[in-house]
């Protein structure tokens, strides 16, 4: 046998091709509803947002709601505090954001109250900052929910919100 | 098994398969050596394997969103249709997969019964497959009753009750079942214990079926006992994989039709009504795969004796072995043999067609008319079919007809030419 019909494809060889192309794409077609069950489902993306009456807050106060299984701070801040995080230089800041980004409303600041490090929950008016300080491994945040100090690599995230009216937000 | 010692090429394989003889494993089922004659009757065993891992693996995933609670259940099994990604498709590929495993489990046994590979020395394998069997339709029905719908609910206490038939203790022992007074939470977080322990008792007996199968090899379709490995032989590999993925893929063929085109032909719909323990279903009947030995049951007017009957029925499978008494195993070669084996057939399809039907008139006569069939067949027919049948001779060995050149064996056998070659 010669080189060239060496290299030249043959029946079989375009077979096995076949074969195995039409296999694997057989294959992917099981595999895939096999992993994908395990996503979110149509009744947990039916959750995905949630309505709250703020209007019993007063300044100063937080409540704290459940929103796709995990908590959201709505803190109605004072004065004080909004202008202390107002106040903050950016170059100070382990992550840099502006507190007017953070709080389109600034009396309302409405966060994932779960700490970036590992996933725990911030306490409420604590740590060197007199705002949140995460318990499980020392993370102080300040009045805009921002990493100040300790292991946490960015601030607490603000989700998706609008104001229905004045006394409702919805979240997601 | 293998007749030559495997030494592994590279020196880690080496080094690994001298602490842990996977390799020579791998090499022992590769190079297995197979009847050449082995017909396409035989690619259920491979089918078979097919259909557990199937079951477990769709099983496992079910078991990630079902609940089970009696206050639940139903809703889950709706929240898997509806709500869970390809939930659909995988419960129906589970719910028809049960299906299709028996219809697999069915054609085996029969192929076995066919060509006598319960016979002597393949006697433990048979034993082993029995009890697969027996596991199989434990599992299906505690699988059946966890979407908690009304024919799982009533499915559920029909059969509980059949222990109820034993004197004296038998009303404690269905208490016991049950873990209270009748079918309700307690009986279905069990049963969805017992249905997900069961298929890996099944993947372990098996793995025994597959070795006790290993051991003198593969029956075939003359039934005559070969040299291996010979010219009687191929090497498990290529030959009877590359046989066994086209029938796998022909019998999925069969299998996808039922998912995607009839998935809920097989089922009953009473079963998408919540289960009522107020009301029963006008008319009962378990799934298809266990109708024969329902019609038994019923065609028994005592209610012990119609249990031990349904049980007798799977207990005579077991002795098989011993009842058949003839020598020969291939029922190529039994004429007489041959139409009893057929007779068997119809009275199982019989059995199973009475027990979709209401037991009454002339339904119940079939019904116990084939009911003594079948024990006659296992019980008195095979024992003296064995000892008075003349049989036709067999071949000396699978390629004798083929080298000889002619189907009659007595000619081939006096063919000069043909001894030559052998």
């Amino acid at each position: 046998m010669s080189d060239s019909e060496k290299k030249k494809p043959n029946r079989r060889d375009f077979i096995v091709t076949a074969t195995t192309a039409a296999g694997a794409v057989g294959v992917g077609a099981v595999v895939w509803p096999l992993v994908d069950q395990m996503n979110p489902d149509a009744s947990v993306k039916a959750l995905a947002s949630t309505e709250v009456d703020i209007s019993a807050v007063e300044p100063g106060q937080s409540i704290t709601v459940l929103w796709r299984g995990k908590p959201v701070f709505i803190k109605r801040r004072t004065q004080d505090e909004i202008d202390s995080a107002r106040a903050v230089d950016l170059s100070e800041l382990k992550h840099p954001e502006k507190d007017e980004d953070r709080a389109k409303n600034p009396e309302w600041l409405v966060m994932l109250g779960v700490c970036t490090h590992l996933g725990c929950v911030p306490l409420n008016d604590k740590g060197d900052y007199g705002a949140w300080f995460c318990p499980c491994h020392g993370s102080h945040y300040d009045t805009s929910g921002r990493i100040r100090k300790g292991p946490a690599p960015t601030n607490m995230e603000v989700p998706k919100y609008e104001f229905v009216n004045s006394n409702t937000i919805k979240i997601g | 098994m293998s007749d030559h010692e495997y030494t592994p090429k590279s020196k880690v394989g080496k080094w690994f398969n001298d602490r842990l003889p996977l390799l020579t494993l791998a090499n022992h089922l590769t190079d297995y050596p197979t009847p050449k004659n082995l017909n396409y009757w035989w690619t259920f065993g491979g089918i078979l394997t097919f259909c557990l891992i199937t079951q477990i693996i769709t099983g496992i995933v079910l078991g990630m969103h079902y609940v089970a609670h009696a206050d639940l259940a139903f809703q889950s099994v709706e929240h898997i249709m509806r709500d869970v990604n390809y939930g659909w498709l995988i419960r129906y590929v589970h719910a028809n997969g049960a299906s299709m495993f028996f219809l697999a489990v069915y054609i085996h046994i029969f192929r076995s019964l066919y060509y006598g590979s319960y016979k002597s020395p393949r006697e433990v394998i048979w034993i082993i497959g029995m009890l697969i069997y027996f596991l199989m339709m434990a599992t299906a029905f505690m699988g059946y009753v966890l979407p908690w719908g009304q024919m799982s609910f009533w499915g559920a206490t029909v059969i509980t009750n059949l222990f109820s038939a034993i004197p004296l203790v038998g009303e404690s022992i269905t208490n016991w079942l049950w873990g209270g007074y009748s079918v309700d939470n307690p009986t279905l977080t069990r049963f969805f214990s017992l249905h997900y322990l069961f298929p890996f008792l099944i993947l372990g007996l098996v793995v025994l079926h597959i070795w006790a199968l290993h051991v003198p090899g593969n029956n075939n379709p003359i039934g005559i006992d070969i040299k291996k490995p010979s010219k009687d032989t191929v090497p498990f590999h290529p030959y009877i994989v590359i046989k066994d993925a086209f029938a796998l893929l022909i019998f999925l063929l069969i299998f996808a039709f039922f998912v995607f085109f009839s998935p809920n032909i097989l089922g009953h719909a009473d079963n998408y009504i919540e289960a009522n323990p107020l009301v029963t279903p006008a008319h009962i009947v378990p799934e298809w795969y266990l109708l024969p030995f329902y019609a038994i049951l019923r065609s028994v007017p005592d209610k012990l004796l119609g249990v031990i009957a349904m049980f007798a029925a799977i207990f005579v499978l077991v002795i098989l072995p011993w009842l058949d008494t003839s020598k020969v195993r291939s029922t190529v070669f039994r004429p007489i043999y041959k139409q009893f084996y057929w007779f068997l057939v119809a009275d199982v399809l019989i059995l199973g067609y009475v027990g979709a039907m209401p037991a009454e008139g002339l339904y119940l006569l079939i019904a116990r008319v084939a009911t003594a069939y079948y024990f006659a067949h296992f019980l008195i027919i095979l024992p003296f079919l064995g000892m008075k049948e003349k049989t036709t001779p067999l071949p000396l060995s699978i390629t004798e007809p083929v080298l000889g050149g002619s189907a009659d064996m007595a000619i081939a056998r006096n063919n000069s030419d043909f001894k030559e070659k052998l």
